[in-house]
């Protein structure tokens, strides 16, 4: 399984990566949407799994979800924010735009883990 | 001993490199409170002498547990999955078939911590019992505390990370500064009351589906036992009764049967009968 972790924190993407390549994922990143969609377009096989940030140069994570959405090659995608922000009406635009699931900045290794059971992607129990 | 700056700050890195969550000067008490056990554990008399062997050995394990400790007092909501989906795809559907005349149903999250159970089965209950229906959900804890804070129904946003889906946030929570509340929906059905299951319970009428889940583990065969019993005495010949995934009725009361309940297991009274077992007599 792959996952590409997408954030403009390098601390950020490195907690990420460990936490993914803790669960069995090998992982990619990008610092932003634009990046992270020029990844794509060159892999072979597109992730199963995309951790976005919302708030990055260039692209977005909001776009960045918009984009995949649209595109049918990335059907296969599971997208999962990871963003500090945190209002309600936050959560429903990026569910809306066709995010699957959302976790707010700070989160504890756990939250990742809990919210990749409920997507399918790790089994329950897993430990990162 | 008192943690020094320094310590302090060692620990600090760690959880910050580990789990993005910052710890600030004037947590001291916090790593203390939560690594005392740890420290004992390894057989040292301090949390200073703990964080001091810590940074001396850097084993990856160790650090987990520090991390752990630190992070992992939440308990998460629809934890280990399965038993709701049971609960919503299994044995809502086999109750509500059984219960066409009274069309109600009572649910038993007997120790509910600090509420995610009981607010979760709400949530599940919310979406697959008709409108006719009435449920009612009876949450207990032998905590004070963590009943005011679960009767309270607000929580932080690491909490609110914890297995609770982003639809079901958004559905049944309200921002209340920096952390979440229920909604008055959720929270109507349920009833707290404090109790506690080691020693003879209240009468109360019968629950048709009983979550005791990550309690046995702590007690003794014996201690065990006496729970059991007066917990199933409180379950609905045909009802329902989850354990955690870690525990078992079998060598401790065989009244009851390991059955299938949706991808996982729950227990259910042989032959619906509901009767003391033997040998095991409550002594009140």
């Amino acid at each position: 399984m792959h996952a590409m972790v997408i954030d403009d924190s390098r601390a950020m993407r490195l907690i990420l990566k460990r936490i993914a390549g803790q669960l069995g994922f090998e992982v990619s990143e990008a610092a932003n949407g634009k990046e992270a969609l020029d990844l794509l377009a060159a892999a072979d096989n597109p992730p199963e799994l995309a951790l976005v940030d919302w708030n990055m140069p260039e692209m977005n994570g909001l776009e960045f979800v918009t984009a995949v959405r649209a595109d049918p090659r990335y059907r296969g995608i599971t997208l999962m924010m990871v963003t500090t922000e945190g209002e309600q009406s936050q959560i429903v635009r990026a569910l809306a735009a066709g995010a699957h699931e959302y976790v707010i900045k700070p989160f504890t290794p756990d939250a990742i883990v809990e919210k990749l059971a409920l997507l399918g992607l790790v089994p329950n129990g897993a430990v990162a | 001993m008192s943690l020094t700056a320094q310590e302090f700050a060692y620990i600090s890195g760690l959880v910050r490199r580990d789990s993005a969550i910052v710890l600030d000067t004037g947590k001291e008490y916090l790593v203390e409170a939560r690594l005392l056990p740890l420290a004992r554990q390894s057989g040292l008399p301090s949390v200073s002498e703990f964080v001091s062997r810590a940074q001396q050995r850097p084993e990856p394990d160790l650090h987990r547990k520090i991390v752990d400790a630190l992070t992992t007092n939440e308990t998460s909501w629809f934890r280990d999955g399965e038993p709701f989906a049971a609960l919503a795809t299994t044995i809502v559907p086999d109750l509500m078939a059984r219960r066409t005349g009274a069309r109600n149903l009572r649910i038993w999250s007997a120790a509910c911590s600090s509420g995610q159970e009981p607010y979760t089965i709400s949530m599940v209950l919310g979406d697959i019992v008709p409108a006719a229906w009435n449920y009612e959900i009876v949450a207990t804890d032998i905590s004070t505390e963590m009943l005011t804070r679960a009767e309270a129904g607000c929580y932080s946003q690491l909490e609110v990370n914890r297995g609770l889906p982003a639809n079901m946030l958004v559905r049944h929570f309200e921002r209340d500064g920096a952390n979440w509340r229920v909604s008055p929906a959720l929270r109507k059905p349920i009833t707290f009351k404090r109790m506690n299951l080691a020693a003879p319970l209240p009468v109360l009428p019968q629950f048709d589906v009983i979550f005791l889940r990550n309690v046995l583990i702590y007690f003794d065969v014996e201690t065990k036992r006496s729970v059991l019993q007066r917990v199933s005495s409180l379950l609905r010949p045909d009802g329902w009764l989850f354990l955690g995934a870690a525990e078992t009725t079998l060598g401790i009361d065989d009244r009851f049967e390991r059955v299938p309940a949706g991808r996982t297991s729950a227990y259910r009274l042989r032959d619906g009968k509901n009767t003391a077992p033997t040998g095991a007599q409550e002594k009140g």
